[in-house]
């Protein structure tokens, strides 16, 4: 035991260092969400209006699918790199990078949640006098909701991991826990754990939370 | 600071033979990097895709299919990598090649494993119990029936995690001096202020291409691999993945 101490330095986690900077984590946590939600939030607006284009001008929704599928293949780290030289380190690039991530999937659910809506209701909004614009916001967008936050629910879970490679450009919410960590000239293992760990919790409770805003937003649909 | 231009020197260093050739070359990177990500792949198939198969046909394991996915999906890869080399460094091993490995399989183990899962549940209960009903055993079913019909999916769900594990690999850069082409990426961000962004956006535009031309080429592998009857079935095999179902 005492032998494996030695050659191992420190040891593996350390609570004390957890309790100690509690103030930190929690610094960091919000970092973290405010990140997450730029890149959710400026993804969503250019999802819905690309869905609109699309359905407007259907021949569109491949090319813009398959742009949107680009996008994604891109790595979180390339795509940071390329963005560095015109917008420098700042959030502008971590927003831009992160959001491009969710388009693809916020496209899709958007386009298939205004799709789902029946043609019926469409008529009646119609022969009730709904201009367009009313239309799409009061009638369309209100019954694709469900489908779309369920989009929501994948790309903010998804976003909340790559946040964490933000910190390579000085950001990282969470994230600068583990770049710290190995940075240190002897890597300190209970930075890195407490920096992966929260930030699968962190994701685990906004999963949570809008699973709880789908179910609202479907009250009819049955109870498991 | 530089006398030249951005868009110069970036062409002077793409072009300059230093550049592509040795040891840390881009061409030694570019194979490291095809290398570590195909091993990993391969490794993640061969643990994830039998039992997923087999629980599938015997439709157990759905919540565990779930589960692993959305685990999946919320573990930060960058974390993983960085606590599996901190793991073999303290093991007094190197933590420039199986860590790296290790840590991709693991993160392409759930989207390997559920899609093999719904891939393979998601095939026309009719069609099997006709098999069953002539003759098939349960091995027979899944082999012949089952398995054909659940390739385009299961392929879909391999590439995914293929481009997902090239993407993850250049993370490796940050922790050892594997990581292939997010060599350069992570040079440069160190020493951006000093010229080394023409190496961060020369490295970045590389495993760019790199992800884009493995996606093309699995897409295009997947059309070869799916038997033609099963294609007709599914016309949009080796399209932009559908992330969502995943």
């Amino acid at each position: 035991m005492s032998v494996l101490a030695q050659s191992t330095g420190t040891p593996f986690f350390r609570w004390d260092w957890v309790t100690s900077h509690t103030d930190d984590i929690w610094a960091a946590t919000v970092e973290h969400l405010q990140l997450t939600g730029l890149a959710v939030g400026s993804g969503l607006v250019v999802a819905i209006g690309l869905a609109v284009v699309s359905r407007r001008w259907r021949p569109l929704y491949g090319p813009l699918t398959a742009a949107s599928g680009l996008l994604y293949t891109i790595p979180s780290l390339a795509a940071f790199a390329l963005l560095v030289p015109l917008f420098g380190f700042t959030r502008i690039t971590a927003t831009i990078a992160l959001a491009s991530y969710t388009l693809l999937i916020l496209l899709r659910n958007t386009v298939a949640g205004l799709d789902a809506v029946p043609a019926e209701v469409r008529e009646a909004a119609v022969g009730m006098g709904y201009t367009p614009v009313r239309q799409f916001f009061e009638v369309e967008l209100p019954l694709a909701l469900p489908v779309i936050v369920a989009g929501v629910r994948i790309a903010t879970v998804t976003v909340v991991g790559l946040v964490t490679v933000t910190a390579l450009i000085g950001m990282g919410g969470l994230g600068a826990f583990i770049l710290n960590g190995i940075r240190r000239s002897i890597a300190f293992p209970t930075e890195i754990i407490v920096g992966t760990v929260a930030s699968v919790l962190l994701a685990a409770i906004l999963d949570l939370i809008l699973l709880g805003v789908e179910r609202s937003l479907t009250p009819w649909a049955a109870r498991r | 600071m530089n006398e030249l231009g951005f868009w110069e020197r970036l062409g002077d260093w793409l072009t300059d033979s230093a550049t592509w050739s040795g040891d840390g070359g881009l061409l030694q990177l570019t194979l490291d990097h095809i290398w570590v990500s195909v091993l990993a792949t391969a490794v993640a198939v061969a643990i994830a895709a039998p039992p997923a198969l087999w629980l599938a046909h015997r439709r157990r394991g759905r919540f565990a299919a779930t589960a692993l996915a959305n685990i999946g999906r919320a573990v930060p890869s960058f974390g993983i990598i960085v606590i599996a080399a901190v793991v073999f460094i303290r093991a007094g091993g190197s933590a420039r090649f199986w860590p790296l490995v290790i840590a991709l399989v693991a993160l392409a183990i759930p989207p390997i494993f559920t899609n093999a899962y719904t891939a393979v549940t998601e095939v026309d209960r009719a069609t099997v119990e006709a098999a069953l009903g002539m003759g098939h055993t349960e091995r027979e079913v899944l082999r012949h029936v089952e398995l054909p019909l659940a390739t385009p999916l299961i392929l879909e769900g391999v590439r995914l995690a293929f481009i997902q594990v090239i993407a993850t690999a250049t993370l490796g850069a940050v922790v050892s001096s594997g990581g292939g082409l997010g060599r350069p990426i992570v040079d440069g961000f160190a020493t951006y202020r000093s010229g080394g962004d023409v190496k961060l956006v020369g490295g970045a535009l590389m495993v760019a291409l790199l992800t884009i031309v493995a996606d093309r080429a699995f897409a295009g592998a997947e059309r070869l691999f799916v038997p033609d009857g099963v294609r007709r079935l599914f016309p949009d095999v080796g399209e932009p993945l559908d992330v969502s179902t995943v």
